[in-house]
């Protein structure tokens, strides 16, 4: 059974939704990325994403991007964050990126590095499926999930493909805009989630602007888990300082993830 | 995204509808004041010794091309029912002309623009304010027009529902590009009219500078039927393309995905983006339109790029020779002009005089120490 798999099926048996967290890989420093991700993991978080520097990405909000420029400041590289993350396999990890530098390493290349450094799926935010057969044809020989983007103004042909390629789960996005767009327009992710369960039996999980446990509530009423990003992308910059600050970090998402429980 | 779907569809059908064609046109003429003029550039033609016309989009309304596609998109908008108009700018011109439209139908206005851009180009900020636009400064990322679409691209992803984004380049995804294109198709379609009715010939090459590319591909497409015209792209060498202190993606980049399409484009190693450097804000962008990388592949095209140094050079040349003052834009399609045996002698050439340069004069006054004492 694959990893990510695995995971909804545990959560399943124990009736909890998932929490997934995002970090942005070299925000702050890379040598901090291990640290920051036992801090997840010892809070709860049962999946994390990790956000690959890019300087111009577009689906995220201004909190991701400015994060995602502090990262390529230092000079983090893709190939970098590959090399940071290996050796961690205590919950499962999700690359979330863009199309431009996987291509400048090759689709294959990254694709295959991805699956070496430990990752068990990807999200490139900036890959519409309806272009994207070659990297559905490397990311399976790899044997990575492609998670892939919904949004509540996706017609119907678009959700059917996406319900077609996607593996892993379906990452509902809870508004229409971009990460981090703030207060939660309940009806837009509800009935959103509502049709792409008649499409599909693949876990769905909805991101876009969580940050308090009374948003994670309220996705898990009727999602599969909850993807909390800007929010700790701030909560990390304003608190992390070599290892300091990792208290308040976890016990934010510990509250985060007991709300996946109710 | 859908939004790119039901837009590629209304533009379709609205294109095939002679009403709204007509509608286009008649406020080509009406509104913008064209056909523009095709010029002998007489005294320009004795020193090189060329024969060279310029196609006169300086003299739309607004003073530049960009008229003609933030026209037709508005058109386009008030059809699908938007009421509200976003757009990005880099030099302005795109921003006037897409604020000029939006007070023509009575639409709301917000326009990105680079911080840094706001400041180079204070009088057209001016100008869109006074139309009745808002000017919303971005501080993101490297504050120049990348980034001004980076944001405008946010805003309508948000507001898709309420707002139609006017792209003011022939670059983003489709249908953009292709949008773009047909709007300016006027410009070369026109150029070749005349040429040939005042000339019983083509003319030999075709130049025009290149950011985004949508000046460029207007005009080109009015003659890429005829081999015999060979034409010409001159993109921003910035402090030149040796130092890599540039915005020449066709001449110096390469193939990548940027802001929704796969084109040349500017990057390091890693596939990030790379700053860009030019003294003209309107071709400050790292990306090009994919049909330039498609007519560069096929031959079709030649890409070639002009220095900061260079273009200052034309943009005063010009101005004394034939009393027109470029935009520093358009100046790059000049430059090869004055690069000695780059044509045969008695060449015939026509060069698309994209904008006027009211807009760059502040900057102009600096650099070459205009005023009086």
């Amino acid at each position: 059974m694959k990893r990510l798999e695995e995971m909804f099926a545990n959560l399943r048996d124990k009736q909890e939704k998932a929490l997934i967290s995002f970090v942005t890989a070299g925000d702050p420093a890379l040598d901090q990325l291990l640290p920051i991700l036992n801090t997840l993991a010892d809070a709860g978080t049962d999946a994390i994403e990790i956000g690959l520097p890019f300087s111009d990405p577009i689906a995220d909000g201004p909190t991701i991007q400015a994060s995602s420029q502090r990262a390529l400041d230092r000079g983090v590289t893709t190939q970098a964050v590959l090399e940071a993350i290996q050796g961690f396999n205590r919950v499962p990890l999700i690359l979330m990126g863009y199309l431009n530098p996987m291509m400048r390493m090759g689709l294959p290349t990254f694709a295959q590095s991805a699956k070496n450094a430990g990752a068990s799926a990807t999200i490139v935010c900036d890959m519409i499926p309806e272009e994207g057969a070659d990297w559905f044809a490397d990311s399976r020989e790899a044997g990575l999930d492609n998670v892939l983007l919904a949004a509540p103004t996706s017609t119907s042909e678009r959700l059917l493909q996406v319900v077609n390629h996607a593996q892993g789960f379906i990452y509902a996005v809870s508004r229409t805009g971009v990460t981090g767009s703030g207060n939660q327009e309940a009806p837009e992710f509800v009935s959103l989630v509502e049709r792409l369960r008649r499409m599909t039996d693949l876990p769905i999980c909805v991101g876009f602007g969580i940050r308090e446990p009374q948003d994670v509530r309220d996705v898990c009423q009727v999602a599969d888990g909850a993807v909390v990003g800007s929010f700790l992308v701030d909560l990390i910059h304003r608190d992390w300082k070599n290892g300091e600050g990792s208290a308040r970090i976890h016990d934010a998402v510990a509250a985060l993830k007991a709300a996946t429980r109710a | 995204m859908p939004a790119l779907d039901e837009l590629d569809q209304e533009f379709t059908k609205a294109w095939a509808d002679p009403e709204f064609v007509a509608e286009y046109h008649r406020l080509l003429a009406e509104f913008v004041g064209r056909e523009t003029p095709l010029t002998h550039l007489a005294r320009l033609s004795e020193v090189t010794g060329y024969h060279v016309c310029a196609k006169r989009e300086d003299l739309n309304h607004t003073g530049a091309h960009k008229i003609n596609n933030a026209l037709g998109q508005a058109l386009l908008a008030k059809r699908m029912g938007k009421k509200r108009i976003i757009a990005e700018t880099g030099a302005g011109q795109h921003g006037v002309a897409t604020a000029t439209v939006c007070a023509l139908f009575g639409l709301e206005c917000d326009v990105y623009m680079g911080e840094e851009d706001t400041v180079r180009q204070r009088l057209n900020v001016f100008r869109m304010q006074l139309m009745g636009a808002r000017v919303i400064p971005v501080t993101s990322g490297t504050r120049t027009l990348k980034d001004a679409l980076n944001e405008a691209m946010r805003d309508w992803v948000s507001n898709v529902r309420t707002t139609h984004y006017i792209i003011g380049t022939a670059a983003g995804p489709h249908p953009y590009p292709h949008m773009v294109r047909e709007f300016h198709r006027v410009i070369g379609e026109e150029t070749r009219r005349q040429y040939l009715e005042r000339y019983q010939t083509l003319p030999d090459y075709g130049i025009a500078c290149i950011g985004g590319g949508s000046n460029a591909i207007g005009f080109f497409y009015g003659f890429l039927n005829d081999p015999s015209v060979k034409l010409v792209g001159v993109e921003a060498g910035g402090e030149g393309v040796a130092t890599g202190h540039h915005a020449a993606p066709l001449t110096a980049g390469s193939p990548g995905v940027l802001h929704g399409s796969y084109s040349y484009m500017m990057q390091d190693a890693d596939g990030q983006v790379v700053p860009t450097h030019s003294i003209s804000a309107g071709l400050d962008y790292p990306g090009v339109g994919a049909e330039h990388s498609y007519l560069k592949d096929q031959g079709r095209v030649q890409y070639e790029a002009a220095d900061d140094a260079e273009v200052l050079k034309a943009f005063t040349d010009l101005s004394r020779l034939e009393g027109i003052i470029p935009a520093f834009e358009t100046a790059h399609a000049f430059v090869p002009l004055f690069h000695p045996g780059r044509f045969e002698p008695g060449s015939r050439i026509v060069v698309n005089l994209s904008g006027r340069g009211d807009k760059d004069m502040e900057r102009a006054a600096q650099l070459l120490n205009l005023g009086a004492d």
